[in-house]
């Protein structure tokens, strides 16, 4: 079962020096919060800062990670 | 039905409804938070629109995230393309965006939450055949 830790290291080894928060939202390990703030997130649609955010995890969302709720920006 | 007819069906249910709600369960009776949410933002902006249960076969969420490369439910396509997933919907519901991009006027009092799929939904159209035909 992923944890808030787990998410959290595995999006800022993906995004470096990206600003990553991530909530477990249900205390379960499968609804997850995250909040992403990353330079690379610059000149992208919300769609695919989104999609960037997703490709981390892969098939682990609607998996392992049943929910994954996203919010992102840049610094 | 096949897996190809399911990814035809989606595909085309994308195309022929300008604001396509691919959601768990229905607006009426959303099996997820997240798709009550978002089946809500539509519902506060009176918009018309279709959506998709895709809970009766695990291969129709399987096909339309293959289709939209969008791993999870719900999804919103407007005019074709993939708006977003509950998060970006709101985002874009709380901002006026979403408003502006359905060509409506924001309710009153855009600053409250969404209220859940009820009483004061309008007339659906598109919904009930999509789900009868997928089921």
């Amino acid at each position: 079962m992923p944890s808030t830790q787990d998410l959290q290291q595995r999006l800022v080894s993906a995004l470096p020096g990206a600003k990553v928060t991530v909530e477990d939202l249900t205390g379960g390990g499968d609804h997850f919060r995250a909040e992403v703030v990353s330079e690379r997130f610059a000149g992208l649609s919300r769609i695919e800062q989104h999609q960037l955010v997703y490709g981390v995890f892969g098939d682990e969302v609607g998996g392992a990670i049943h929910a994954l709720s996203i919010k992102t920006s840049t610094p | 039905m096949t897996d190809t007819e399911i990814r035809e069906y989606i595909g085309q249910a994308i195309n022929e409804n300008e604001v396509m709600l691919f959601m768990k369960g229905t607006p009426e009776q959303p099996a997820c938070g997240f798709s009550l949410r978002t089946s809500g933002a539509l519902n506060a902006l009176g918009v018309h629109y279709a959506a998709l249960d895709v809970l009766p076969d695990p291969r129709i969420r399987s096909e339309l995230s293959e289709l939209s490369g969008w791993p999870t439910i719900p999804q919103l396509f407007i005019g074709g393309e993939l708006v977003g997933g509950c998060d970006i919907v709101i985002e874009m519901y709380e901002t006026g965006e979403l408003a502006g991009k359905l060509g409506v006027e924001m309710p009153e009092e855009p600053e409250e939450a969404p209220p859940a799929a009820g009483a004061d939904m309008p007339a659906q159209q598109g919904p009930i055949a999509l789900e009868n035909r997928l089921e």
